[in-house]
This record gives structure tokens, C-alpha cells and sequence, in this order.
């Protein structure tokens, strides 16, 4: 794998932004449920690796969770779900996504998210899934990989 | 009076002194120690050996014996001897009939009490029809909207021989009702029925985090449900201390119990406050903890729990009951410490967890399934869940002698090192104003995040060990593919059919009459909610309706946002 960090630079400036400031992320929860020691140990992780984070706190739905992700001009919604749910909720997001048209947004989940929901969740627009037992690192650099190999819109 | 003779601590201290500069030096000198510290999880420093020395000081009142003060050596005179530990698995999901058919599998598998898991919305107080409630209707437990659905879920259930915990919080007083009406429409008598309710709330803000309303209507409604359980259902346990949520978002055992007897010690100032006295409701008040990997931490952490309540419910609140003193505590196995990866291995780290639950003294305990890091149990997970506690109780001789580990110079000493470090937690949250400006403030919630981030850190840094996940990996360590429960998803459709026939066919008027009488009632502090709640549910007034009504009088809890 090639270094994310330089790609990043390579990428944002054919794209033509300001390659300087750093990546934004949207820390959310979706639904009702109420997990989110995952979710802040997630926010202080990417803030230590140079990203500015936004934790949406509990209890949001994916309309508000949109909203929030336009409205704080994030690169990444980074969503926690240990409830189950994940199917029907994601599949929400990726229609507000689109409704917004704000699908440039890119979606990263994890939680508990067994693997034979990974085609239905890529389906709905997940672009990425970080699986429960992974270490900074892993959460860290599939941000990255994905605003690298893309660019920044 | 102390354990041991001043001139025998003098000697075995000598001994000692001769031992380190012997043969112990010589040791370390050929082979050095693993690690240059040794300590427990939650970070309390241990020494390669212990001895009498180390317990010296330890009076032998504060041992005590099993079922009198101070508990330390267990909560029952006979303990296991006389009645084994309750093999409650908790179980929901889908529709009532849905988890009544797993109970009813439970049961002929050999558990001993029930426990029921709700779904999210009833959980929240919202109706299955929702729109909040998209996607969550019946998923990680049951949906119930209406007394009726509670007597579904207990359907061919005797409801006076077999203990019923309810695993319900924010809306806990309202399934309390509906569980009494259901009761009383089967014409039990009130008074045998047993069980337990979780309706902690102080905990939901800082860990569980499911709420409704702000923290002080919350704690309101737990005193008023406390108070109306003690009069009319007096064996039922109206609420469950829970320091297991603290644990699992990320506290060590010390902040665990150190938290929860906090709390414990701001619901009986309100419920003294309201005028009952303290050993009118105590006896009832009932414990949760968690059973952890740091195997000897936790058997000292159930040892230390015991101690430090009957010193609080003694010495503050001055009880004169003993069973108001003692701590009977349900146990559920760490579901953080289970992984994806090599998955059948957590039937070994859930046997060794309630391997120490037992020897803690556990009054009742859930053993997680093998796959609950991939979803809720399936039916074998479960049945392999509940054969661990039965190899534990029937095969391996532990259940013989009471407290089999007390006495030991680690055990004992470990114990009161964790009982110190509590009162120190406990003097500080007094110091800052009590438990619930301290909620209110966030306090807790910080010092939560705070510690689960140092945990994650740890295993980052490989110095917290995960078999199969940063230590003994090789090619074939994976997750593999497991059959997972199944998702009904005509749940959802069901249960809006129910609650629009149940509106339908019910008298609107006299419910729209009872929700103002409740709000009302609401607005002044001293009415307890519980009887118009239960005439509410009778007269079929659904969950969601009724959390609303005081959602309109209190209010939503706005979180800080604690990062």
C-alpha cells in the first residue's frame, strides 16, 4: 500500500482545494441506540491522527444526521451501530444522502456489522466497513485510503 | 481483634526479609521477572507474593461470616449449600410470542428464572409506529406497546413460581404497571410475585445512555416506583444497581462499584427524603455487576461491593435490618471481552468469568452466547451458555464450601485495597455535591470515557493482551461465517396492526382524561405516578402515549456533549 498522506496531496491538488486543511469527520449515531463508547473512543482517535471532528451525540436519524454532515462540510460520516439496525438505517442514509445530493459524502460504518451484511450495506452507499476488533491504525487509514484515492470534492 | 499474633507477623516479616535476599535474589538474578510492573486491570499494584503480614491489619470483624454484617464472606449463611445461584439467561427479540417461545426453551433446558430483554423503542418510551422507532421494532429485544403484549410475552408462564427480571429503564415504571395489571387480570396474588426490574437511571445517563426525560423527573419516577413496589408488590426488586453498563462503556471494577454505590447512596437520600423509612425499602434494592478477565480483581471486586454497602447502609443511614446490609448481586459475564475473531473462543473466556462470579458469590447469572459479538444469541449459543453454569454448579466441587478463597493473604489483601480505593471515589463525589449534580455535570461520563480510552490505547499498544486479535495470531486466525439469529421483519407490521386495533376498540375519552390526570399529577412532586399509570395501562393507554404526556410536563434530557 502507498502512502496515504502523499496520495492525499497528489489527489487534492489535481482536484484543486485546499489540500492543507485537514480531513473532516462526522462522528454519528444512528437510531436509538445507545452504544457510543465506541463512537468516542472513534472521535478522539481520528482527532490524535490530525482530523477535526464533529460527534453528533445520540439518538439522530439519518435526515438529521445528513443535515449535519452538509452543514459541518465533512469528507466522512463515521457511523457506530451496535443495534442491529444497520441495514434498514443505512439504507435511510444513502437515500438522504442522495436526496441532498450529497453523495460525495463518504460513509465509513462500524459496530457490530456481521460480514454477510457487507454487499447489502455496500449496496446502500457504505463505502467502507472497519471491523469491530480493529486497532487505530486500521480506522485511521481507511479514512485516508479513501479521501486519497478519490481526492477531496 | 486481628487475624494474627503481633509476634507472628515479626517473625514471618524476618523470614521474608532472609527469603529476598536469598533465594529470591538469586532468582532474579539467573531469570528476570516478565514485566518491571505488576498490577491489576484497574491499576492497583500487585507483589509477586502475599502473607500474613500483608493482612496484619485487617480486623477480623471485617471478615465476618457469610449472611451476617459485613457480608464480605457472602450474602447467605449456607450460601450454594442451600440454593445454587439462578441460571438467568436474559432473552428478547421480535414480537412477545417470539421471546415467550425462547423462554419457554430455556426453561426446559434447565434456567431457572427469566430475564427479558426489551427493544429500543420500549426501551425509550416510543411506540412501535414511531418514526423514531424505524428499523429498531423488536431488534435487540421485545417490542411492547401495550399491557396486552405483556401478557403475551408470559403467556403459559406461572408467574408466582418463577422470578421475572426486567432489563427496562426510562420507561421502567410504565412496564411495571403493565406487568402488576397483567398479574392481577390472571388473579395473582401481588404479594408472591418475585422478579426484578432494572429502572436505574443515574447509570443510563453516564453509561446505558437511554433516557427520555432530564435527570431529576428520572430519579423522581424510580423513588415514586420504589415506594408504590415496597407497599404493593414487596417481592419484587423495583430496581438493579448496575455497574455493569459502567463497566462495559468502558469503567475499571473500582469505578464500577465506586460509581453505583454513589448512586445508591442519592436514591436512598430521595427516597428517605420522601419519608420512607430506610429499612422499609432497602432490603429490595438489588445489585448488577459485571464478571470480568482479571480474574482475582473481580472475586475481590464482589468481596469488596459486599463490604462497602453494608458499611454505607450501616453507618450512614443507620438500617437496623440485616437484610437491608446485605448485597445480593446478578452477574452477567463480560460481552466487551468476546471477539469476532476465533469466536468459540469466548466459551472459554465466558466459563472462566463465571468461574470467578461463582466463587464471588453470585446470587444469579447470565453467561454470554459464543456469538454475541456478532449478534443476539442464537438458541444453541444460549443452550451452550447455560451448560457452562451447570458444568460450574454440578460437576467441578466449587459450590461446597462458602467464600472457598477468603483468607487467603492475596484475596483478603486485594479486597481491602479495593474497598479503600472506593471510599476514596465515594468521599470525592460527596465533596463535589453528590451523584446527581455530578451526572448532571457530566463527571462521570468523563472519567468513563476517559478510562475506555486508555483500554483501547492498551490494546493498541499490545500491553492489554486479546488472544487471537493482537497476540497468537497466525494465518487461520479469522472470523468465520456464523449462523446468526434471524430478524423477523414482519414484526414491525404486526405490532402497528396491534396498536391501531388497540385505539381503536378502546374508550379515547377516558384515555385522553387519564394522560391530563398523569401530566397533572406530574407537575407537583409529592403525588406518586404509579397508581394513575397502572389505571392508565388498564384503560389500554400505550407505552409511547404515556412517556409522552410527561415528555410534555419535564421535557427531553439535553446530553453534554462529552467527547
Amino acid at each position: 500500500m502507498t502512502d496515504s498522506s502523499n496520495n492525499s496531496q497528489g489527489d487534492g491538488a489535481r482536484a484543486g482545494i485546499d489540500v492543507s486543511s485537514p480531513i473532516r469527520v462526522l462522528v454519528a449515531k444512528l437510531g436509538l441506540d445507545g452504544h457510543d463508547r465506541g463512537a468516542k473512543v472513534v472521535a478522539r482517535i481520528l482527532r490524535d491522527a490530525g482530523m477535526e471532528v464533529v460527534y453528533t451525540g445520540l439518538y439522530k436519524s439519518p435526515n438529521d444526521v445528513v443535515s449535519a454532515a452538509i452543514q459541518e462540510d465533512v469528507d466522512v460520516i463515521g457511523v457506530s451501530l451496535l443495534s442491529g439496525s444497520h441495514l434498514p438505517l443505512f439504507q435511510e442514509l444513502g437515500r438522504c444522502l442522495r436526496e441532498k445530493k450529497a453523495e460525495h459524502i463518504f460513509v465509513v460504518a462500524g459496530g457490530v456489522i456481521p460480514e454477510h451484511d457487507y454487499a447489502a450495506l455496500s449496496d446502500s452507499g457504505v463505502d467502507a466497513i472497519v471491523p469491530q476488533e480493529a486497532r487505530s491504525d486500521l480506522i485511521v487509514t481507511t479514512i485516508r485510503k479513501l479521501i486519497a484515492e478519490r481526492g477531496r470534492i | 481483634m486481628t487475624l494474627f499474633s503481633a509476634q507472628a507477623i515479626d517473625d514471618i516479616r524476618e523470614k521474608q526479609v532472609e527469603w529476598e535476599e536469598n533465594e529470591l535474589a538469586a532468582a532474579l538474578q539467573s531469570r528476570p521477572e516478565e514485566k518491571p510492573v505488576y498490577e491489576t486491570e484497574c491499576g492497583i499494584a500487585l507483589k509477586r507474593i502475599y502473607t500474613a503480614a500483608d493482612i496484619a491489619g485487617i480486623p477480623a470483624s471485617d471478615l465476618g461470616f457469610p449472611g451476617a454484617y459485613p457480608f464480605t464472606r457472602g450474602a447467605y449463611p449456607t450460601m450454594y449449600r442451600g440454593r445454587p445461584w439462578t441460571i438467568r439467561q436474559v432473552a428478547g427479540f421480535g414480537n412477545p410470542e417470539a421471546t415467550n417461545q425462547r423462554y419457554k426453551y430455556m426453561i426446559q433446558t434447565g434456567q431457572t428464572g427469566l430475564s427479558t430483554d426489551f427493544d429500543l423503542p420500549t426501551l425509550l418510551g416510543l411506540d412501535s409506529d414511531d418514526p423514531m422507532a424505524f428499523g429498531e421494532v423488536g431488534r435487540v429485544g421485545v417490542a411492547i406497546d401495550t399491557v396486552d403484549d405483556i401478557d403475551r410475552l408470559f403467556d403459559g408462564i406461572d408467574l408466582e413460581k418463577i422470578s421475572v427480571s426486567l432489563t427496562i429503564n426510562p420507561s421502567a415504571w410504565v412496564i411495571y404497571a403493565m406487568f402488576v395489571a397483567a398479574a392481577e387480570k390472571r388473579g395473582y396474588d401481588l404479594h408472591k410475585l418475585t422478579g426484578t426490574l432494572q429502572a436505574d437511571p443515574l447509570k443510563e445517563y453516564v453509561a446505558q445512555k437511554e433516557w427520555i426525560y432530564p435527570v431529576r423527573p428520572a430519579v423522581r419516577l424510580l423513588r415514586d416506583l420504589i415506594m408504590h413496589s415496597a407497599k404493593t408488590t414487596p417481592k419484587l426488586n423495583p430496581i438493579s444497581l448496575s455497574g455493569y453498563h459502567l463497566s462495559d462503556v468502558g469503567g475499571n471494577a473500582l469505578q464500577e462499584i465506586a460509581f453505583i454505590m454513589a448512586f445508591t447512596i442519592a436514591y436512598c437520600e430521595e427516597v428517605i427524603d420522601a419519608g420512607m423509612d430506610i429499612d422499609d425499602f432497602a432490603p429490595r434494592l438489588s445489585f448488577f455487576f459485571i464478571s470480568h478477565q482479571d480474574f482475582f480483581e473481580q472475586i475481590c471486586k464482589f468481596r469488596a461491593a459486599r463490604r462497602v454497602y453494608a458499611k454505607i447502609m450501616s453507618e450512614q443511614f443507620h438500617a437496623r435490618k440485616p437484610e437491608s446490609m446485605r448485597l445480593r448481586v446478578h452477574v452477567q459475564t463480560a460481552a466487551m471481552s468476546l471477539t469476532k475473531v476465533e469466536h468459540h473462543n469466548n466459551l472459554m473466556r465466558t466459563a472462566i468469568q463465571a468461574l470467578g462470579a461463582v466463587l464471588g458469590g453470585c446470587q444469579s447469572m447470565h453467561t454470554n452466547g459464543l456469538d454475541e459479538a456478532f449478534a443476539i444469541p442464537t438458541e444453541e449459543a444460549m443452550k451452550l451458555a447455560i451448560r457452562t453454569q451447570q458444568i460450574i454448579r454440578d460437576e467441578i466441587n466449587v459450590t461446597s464450601v462458602i467464600d472457598p478463597l477468603g483468607g487467603s493473604y492475596f484475596v483478603e489483601r486485594l479486597t481491602r485495597d479495593m474497598e479503600n480505593e472506593i471510599w476514596k471515589v465515594l468521599d470525592e463525589v460527596k465533596e463535589r455535591g453528590g451523584a446527581i449534580k455530578l451526572v448532571e455535570e457530566g463527571w462521570f461520563q468523563q472519567k468513563l470515557a476517559d478510562s475506555a480510552y486508555a483500554t483501547f490505547k492498551k490494546i493498541d499498544s499490545g500491553e492489554k493482551i486479546s488472544v487471537g486479535v493482537n497476540r497468537h495470531v497466525d494465518d487461520t486466525s479469522g472470523s468465520a461465517e456464523v449462523h446468526i439469529h434471524p430478524y423477523d421483519d414482519q414484526c414491525t407490521q404486526l405490532q402497528i396492526e396491534r396498536l391501531n386495533a388497540v385505539r381503536a376498540n378502546r374508550d379515547n375519552g377516558r384515555v385522553q382524561q387519564l394522560l391530563g390526570e398523569l401530566a397533572e399529577q406530574a407537575r407537583s412532586d409529592d403525588i406518586n405516578l404509579l397508581p394513575k399509570t397502572i389505571e392508565l395501562v388498564k384503560a389500554r393507554a400505550t407505552l409511547g402515549e404515556i412517556c409522552s404526556a410527561l415528555r410534555d410536563v419535564w421535557g427531553s434530557y439535553a446530553e453534554p456533549m462529552i467527547v
